[in-house]
């Protein structure tokens, strides 16, 4: 094991979720928030939440202000859930120029609200966690900045459930995603869900289709 | 040959039924009782019915496996044809309990839907019930049993066998475990790749419903053409080797790579899957199914140090180091000296298989994607992409008792077997797939003519207009037509009845990916491929087609029968989980221009009006063939 692993993936704690795969999978990394905060990457940021990393640089001109944009109204969505159970990361895949001051002022020029880090650190370590948590498995692609994956990765740490969506995607995708990996609900509630959906389908289909006779009789056959 | 359960399930299954009956006998329909009961939130007597249906089939239902470490280098070593090739099962028709209705039968737990179409025209003849449950399996004597989801308990599922002109219904319970962790999803959704169905049994990838639910897909079991042919359909428009699978939007690799797919076949006069008698148009294709008609679904595999699937949550399923056939490691398979009919299935996630055969043999396709080819076409090597299916016979007519022939894949990346010792010096063991023994001789009636069938009449006059789907990756997403899927949104109409060329390109030359494109519903031919006339293999009906970084596919489709949404997409499993999808629609205009504007309601600046179609009339001759 690299030296530099030893000290940042230290011994698991016992209050971490079951499922989770803990630290010696997501790496204690120390990174910096863009309030020039110090903060353990899986004991402070990924333990017991619902988490949506998506990676940026801030010289980035060509997709993140977009990418960035709709994360804002995401998080306009989610309301209150936001810095409660649902936390949003963006981490700097240019460290180099991206210090918590540039991120600060990022943050800020995009309206990000509370609940929603930028983050960055050493060069190290967060390429270590974008190969973890979004790589192509593409050699080219993974080490070209500006074909980073514009995908957010979703991770609920309780019960160990992973998804993704594209940052391109309506702020309504990005919000149902998150249900995705949220906990199956009672059975009950499912089902009431059930009937709210049939009727939608219902107002949808049974106006969209014209019966088969209208049909058949406007292709010139029998009815 | 593991065997569910089914006459036990299905006596405790009835049960219950007659227990609700006697419960509310005092006047009040069942059905009211159940939606009272759903609207005090109770629902003790639809619970109860389940609970009870299931607990006798699934009492040995096992436990998730904890996480293994993250990502072994290599899985452990397995050796090498210690199993004979394990068949699946045919799935036997069942009496569903309530039968299947029009209108989704919410309150017996069916999740929503549209109502079937056409369904008292195609009322189904025969009925299936499949669930989905967790079980161990198998795959290897070496690594011991590991935890995997499956259809009605074992992997690959149990293979459906049908007969065009009956109408089925296959019912589909959600029996994943409620309080699932790690690797997949418990919400699922079955897609019949590729039926000709209508739109609410296709499996559409956001239509998934989740465990305790269960929904009733209607394959009416027709052939394409159905309304312009006449009852029952032009037999040319037949396709023969389909494959279900789970299609659950951005969990479609993790849900089949832990095991939720199986084979679907159709027979009919033509291709009866006998040998011997049939009418004069009979083919006599090697055949009975098991027999002579073999199965062999392709996947690829890691395991963890202790045996376990590696599974764990992160996106990507891994690239597999175990080949795998109809779930076991590197089996054998005992053959007599005749020829052998094999339905080859690429079941993903994401590996193209180049398979060859040791000693010079030769495959003879006589289907692609389940459609058969005008004319049988020999070939030393075949290509096979995700979803893909090849129907090829070996002749083993030739082979000496007590030899062996070696199925190879000739594009490895294979390691960790057991070395043993090969009486072929010209194999190498880590590129083997399975091995076929030749131990005795056996009576062959089969025959593989030279003509085959005919194809359906491709006319170009037909078509309504051309439409452009560009598959590409830009900022690091990955979009068709510059835009992401989103199951609410149709980048096309297309009218039904109608005709249209569509033009798929790989934009995507930095990468070196190839797309498996993957078009529902209906089948289509490849006109061109980069301009030039397409190879004999390429000629028939296809529903995948594998477009290459910098290709140019142009394919003419009719769009029949059926109403509503379906799909386009890439069907490397890995990409249509990242959104490389395009929903559209068969409705009854067509609509002008294609990907006009993003869910937003935003203009698309990569939108195009589509290209006039004369055009294409000028392009290609009357046979389809460019000029």
């Amino acid at each position: 094991m690299n030296r530099r692993d030893l000290l940042t993936c230290h011994v698991t704690d016992k209050s971490r979720p079951a499922a989770s795969m803990g630290p010696e999978f997501y790496t204690n990394a120390v990174l910096r928030t863009h309030e020039n905060k110090p903060v353990k990457f899986y004991d402070d940021l990924i333990r017991g939440k619902i988490s949506l990393i998506n990676f940026i640089y801030t010289g980035c001109t060509k997709s993140c202000p977009r990418s960035t944009g709709n994360l804002v109204k995401a998080q306009k969505l989610l309301g209150d859930r936001v810095g409660r159970d649902v936390f949003m990361y963006s981490i700097t895949i240019k460290p180099e120029e991206d210090d918590p001051e540039v991120l600060r002022s990022y943050a800020r020029s995009h309206g990000a609200r509370p609940g929603w880090l930028f983050l960055t650190g050493s060069d190290y370590d967060l390429t270590t966690i974008r190969f973890k948590l979004a790589r192509w498995d593409h050699p080219k692609l993974d080490f070209d900045p500006d074909q980073h994956t514009g995908m957010v990765r979703y991770i609920n740490d309780s019960l160990n459930l992973w998804t993704m969506c594209p940052t391109y995607a309506t702020p309504r995708q990005l919000v149902e995603c998150v249900s995705w990996i949220e906990p199956t609900k009672p059975f009950a509630a499912r089902l009431r869900e059930n009937y709210v959906k049939q009727a939608e389908i219902d107002r949808e289909t049974r106006q969209a289709e014209p019966p088969r006779s209208v049909f058949r009789r406007a292709h010139g056959w029998p009815a | 040959m593991k065997k569910v359960p089914r006459e036990s399930a299905k006596s405790k299954k009835q049960k219950p039924n007659t227990i609700e009956q006697t419960t509310h006998g005092n006047g009040m329909t069942r059905r009211t009782a159940l939606k009272l009961g759903a609207a005090a939130g109770t629902l003790t007597v639809l619970t109860s019915r389940k609970s009870l249906a299931t607990s006798m089939m699934f009492d040995t239902v096992p436990p998730e496996p904890t996480v293994c470490s993250p990502n072994p280098t290599h899985s452990p070593a397995t050796t090498p044809f210690v199993q004979a090739l394990p068949i699946p099962p045919v799935l036997r028709p069942f009496k569903l309990n309530p039968a299947p209705t029009k209108s989704a039968n919410l309150a017996a737990g069916e999740a929503p839907r549209a109502d079937h179409q056409r369904w008292e025209e195609f009322l189904p003849q025969n009925n299936y019930d499949m669930n989905l449950i967790p079980a161990n399996h198998t795959f290897h004597p070496d690594l011991g049993p590991t935890y995997c989801w499956t259809y009605n308990g074992i992997y690959p599922g149990p293979t459906i066998i049908g007969q065009y002109g009956i109408p089925i219904v296959v019912r589909f319970h959600n029996n994943l475990p409620v309080d699932h962790t790690g690797f997949g999803s418990n919400t699922h959704t079955t897609h019949l790749h590729n039926g000709h169905t209508a739109s609410e049994s296709d499996g559409f990838a956001g239509d998934f419903w989740g465990p305790g639910f269960f929904k009733d897909h209607h394959y009416p079991n027709i052939y394409a053409g159905y309304d312009t042919f006449g009852a029952p359909g032009d037999p040319r428009e037949a396709m023969r080797t389909f494959w279900y699978h789970d299609h659950r939007h951005s969990f479609t690799a993790t849900n089949n790579y832990r095991g939720l797919n199986g084979m679907f076949l159709l027979y009919d006069d033509i291709d009866t899957g006998y040998e011997t008698g049939g009418d004069h148009n009979a083919l006599h294709l090697p055949g009975q199914y098991g027999l002579y008609d073999i199965p062999l679904n392709f996947t690829d595999k890691k395991f963890c140090p202790d045996g376990q699937m590696f599974a764990t949550a992160p996106d990507a399923v891994p690239a597999g180091d175990k080949f795998i056939v109809n779930g076991a490691i590197q089996p054998f398979f005992q053959v007599a000296q005749r020829k052998y009919r094999f339905r080859m299935l690429n079941s993903g996630p994401a590996r193209i298989w180049t398979f060859s055969l040791s000693g010079g043999k030769k495959f003879i396709l006589i289907a692609t994607d389940g459609n058969l080819l005008e004319h049988p076409v020999e070939k030393d090597s075949l290509e096979l992409h995700v979803s893909s299916r090849y129907d090829a016979v070996i002749d083993f007519s030739d082979v000496p008792i007590g030899q062996s022939i070696y199925l190879s894949n000739i594009a490895p990346q294979f390691v960790s077997n057991a070395p043993e010792p090969l009486p072929d010096p010209n194999v190498n063991i880590n590129n083997v797939v399975m091995r076929f023994d030749v131990t005795t001789t056996a009576q062959d009636h089969s025959v593989v003519p030279d003509t085959l069938c005919q194809y359906p009449d491709l006319n170009l006059n037909e078509v309504v207009t051309t439409r452009i789907w560009n598959f590409n990756l830009e900022n690091g997403q990955f979009k068709v037509n510059g835009l992401i899927f989103d199951a609410n949104r149709a980048d096309a109409t297309v009218k039904q009845g109608t005709a249209e060329t569509w033009i798929i390109r790989n934009k995507l030359p930095a990468s070196g990916w190839t797309h498996p494109v993957h078009i529902h519903l209906e089948e289509g031919r490849i006109l061109s491929r980069n301009g030039a006339p397409p190879p004999p293999e390429e000629s028939g009906r296809r529903d995948v087609y594998p477009i290459r970084p910098g290709e140019e596919v142009h394919i003419f489709l009719r769009f029949r029968e059926w109403f509503g949404k379906y799909m386009i997409h890439c069907h490397n499993l890995g990409h249509e989980d990242n959104f490389m999808l395009v929903r559209w629609d068969v409705g009854t205009e067509t609509s002008l221009v294609t990907s006009p504007v993003d869910s937003l309601g935003n203009p698309n600046p990569e939108a195009q009006p589509n290209p006039d179609p004369p055009i294409l009339s000028r392009l290609y001759n009357k046979k389809g063939v460019l000029a």
